[in-house]
């Protein structure tokens, strides 16, 4: 009985977690170019009509933007996220504090301090721009998924390969690597979703290079083009979710029960 | 020559010494083991000669090659660490050949010694098994069956037992010791367990704030300390004040005070005491006569214990000191009488 009530509850949060979102991709099959019910008939031109040389180049600017992010700001993550496990370091926590702590700033605080600074060091705006905004983003993440990582890896390990007769590129090859791939690869996929998504900072940084985000939102004001837009995001919605799920299997991969006597 | 030999080592890391010019002789095929408190330098002198640590001054030296300046990768000695460091990507099979991969061994070879080295630990059929499918006492077996299948010259054992259960750990005693003489390597382990390191090994060695104390036989240690710390750290003991009066051959007069003037065996005084000297006399509870001839004593406290009953006894009025015996005694009153061939001599500091 109890169970029962449980059950419901269960499918109505999610109803109301994914309804809306699956709204998307409803119209986006729909053949009206006015998004309300009732649904008028199948077609699929919107999908047709995403073939246009202006988005294709956002959608450029944005996999260049999100795989350099997502490269840097796993860098940069490993090597923090080594320091801070493997390490006595003085000042760890306010430096953990302080890498986190974009996180907690408003990105549209963030855009607006960003482009500040850009304008008054008379940098130009650009895609580069973007992605060093990024960077401030992504690097908490990446930071987040390797410290855990890191963590559920006994330093011993390392020193049982040298004992066991191995050097050191072959321990890293043996023992650090497959043991930080996952981390590694999640992080990755991460950032660079993270990054893909990001409208705020990369609206104010991105100066007449648009990444998609900010295409999406200057088509948003022609209704004509809405239904496409639909059709933009269905598959994006769908390239991510695939991306985090992949990401969150890889991230809890091999992550094991806390070791005894560890 | 010794097999393994460790002469003159100290380390510090910055501070004051955290070995402090240790002089070490194991034997071939010894099981000695390393004694002390945490923080004592066990840890890192065994390090030390596994590689990890390099010494600051000293040699250490296996099979006559000096060690100093050899990799741990390249050196004849394996450990078993404390966290055991079971690789968790690799199952039982995997993890006991990750150290066979330099030999190129062929398939059927490799299998081979890797299951005769589960057969030694007794996990045979679990080669399979994925490392976090283990527990703490299956972890123990795998980690010493992967250090023990490259045949090193001297296994190093990093408090392998800390981890378990008081009946694990009892059970893992005796199998240890079987395996090591089965096996015939040289063992050295380190613990702080005093129990563990008398009842596994052929000597000991008592460490204390990056010196070694005394090494002996662990029968030599519990019964003739040659100080008061290792009397301290070895067992219950009870001590009295005393001086030398006099020395004769084979023997050595004390006046113990309470104890009134005893003649004790030279053998049961520490080698670096002389006549006059102000010295600690020690006993045993067990070697205590409860109910002899001797001093009177008022019992504070009486524990029994099953076979055997523990007590707390008031000497003059002041001095409390602990005996063990088979019977009770009944009342509070109570006569002790101290074998004086049972007496140990110490330094007092």
């Amino acid at each position: 009985m109890k169970n029962r009530t449980l059950l419901v509850y269960a499918c109505f949060y999610l109803a109301f977690l994914y309804l809306p979102v699956l709204v998307l991709p409803l119209f986006s099959f729909n053949n009206s170019a006015f998004i309300a019910f009732p649904l008028t008939g199948f077609t699929t031109r919107w999908y047709g009509a995403l073939a246009d040389s202006a988005l294709q180049q956002a959608l450029v600017n944005s996999l260049r933007v999100g795989i350099a992010a997502a490269l840097l700001s796993t860098l940069l993550g490993l090597l923090a996220a080594k320091a801070v496990t493997r390490y006595r370091l003085k000042g760890r926590n306010a430096a953990l504090g302080l890498i986190s702590l974009p996180l907690f700033i408003p990105d549209i605080v963030l855009g607006i301090s960003l482009l500040l600074l850009v304008g008054t060091m008379g940098l130009p705006l650009s895609l580069v721009a973007v992605m060093l905004g990024h960077l401030l983003i992504c690097v908490p993440f990446s930071l987040a998924v390797l410290i855990a990582r890191f963590e559920g890896f006994d330093r011993n390990l390392e020193e049982a390969s040298a004992d066991l007769g191995e050097d050191g590129w072959m321990t890293f090859w043996r023992v650090t690597c497959p043991l930080m791939l996952p981390g590694i690869v999640a992080s990755l996929l991460l950032t660079f979703i993270t990054s893909f998504d990001e409208f705020l900072v990369a609206y104010f940084l991105s100066g007449t290079e648009a990444t998609l985000p900010v295409y999406i939102w200057s088509q948003l004001r022609f209704p004509a083009r809405l239904p496409m837009v639909l059709a933009l995001g269905t598959i994006i919605l769908a390239v991510s979710v695939v991306l985090v799920v992949l990401a969150e299997k890889l991230r809890n991969q091999g992550v094991k029960k806390p070791m005894v006597g560890a | 020559m010794s097999f393994l030999a460790v002469s003159k080592v100290s380390k510090s890391f910055g501070g004051p010494a955290i070995v402090d010019a240790v002089d070490l002789s194991v034997e071939r095929g010894a099981f000695f083991a390393l004694l002390g408190p945490s923080g004592c330098g066990k840890t890192t002198l065994l390090r030390m000669i596994a590689g990890f640590e390099t010494p600051d001054s000293g040699t250490i030296t296996i099979d006559g090659a000096v060690m100093n300046a050899v990799p741990p990768n390249l050196r004849p000695t394996n450990m078993v660490f404390q966290s055991y460091a079971i690789f968790p990507h690799l199952n039982v099979f995997d993890n006991i050949a990750y150290g066979l991969r330099k030999l190129r061994l062929p398939g059927d070879e490799l299998r081979r010694r890797v299951e005769a080295m589960l057969a030694t630990v007794r996990l045979e059929g679990l080669g399979g098994r994925a490392a976090d499918q283990l527990s703490g006492g299956q972890r123990q077996r795998v980690a010493l069956a992967r250090a023990l299948v490259r045949q090193p010259k001297v296994l190093l054992l990093d408090e392998p037992l800390g981890a378990l259960d008081k009946r694990l750990r009892e059970t893992m005693q005796i199998e240890l010791r079987a395996i090591q003489r089965k096996v015939g390597i040289t063992f050295l382990l380190v613990t702080h367990d005093q129990e563990e390191a008398l009842s596994l090994s052929d000597r000991v060695a008592v460490m204390s704030g990056g010196r070694i104390l005394q090494i002996a036989s662990p029968r030599e240690l519990y019964e003739r300390p040659n100080c008061r710390e290792v009397a301290d750290f070895i067992g219950e003991i009870n001590f009295f004040h005393a001086t030398v009066k006099g020395m004769s051959d084979g023997n050595v007069t004390v006046n113990a005070g309470l104890l009134g003037i005893v003649t004790l065996p030279s053998a049961n005084v520490a080698p670096s005491i002389t006549a006059g000297d102000h010295i600690l006399l020690a006993i045993r509870p067990e070697h205590i006569r409860v109910g002899g001839q001797g001093v009177a004593g008022e019992i504070v406290t009486a524990t029994f214990l099953g076979e055997r009953s523990h007590f707390h006894v008031k000497i003059a009025g002041r001095t409390e000191l602990v005996a063990v015996s088979g019977q009770a005694p009944s009342g509070k009153d109570v006569m002790l009488a101290f074998p004086a061939e049972k007496l140990i001599a110490v330094p007092t500091l």
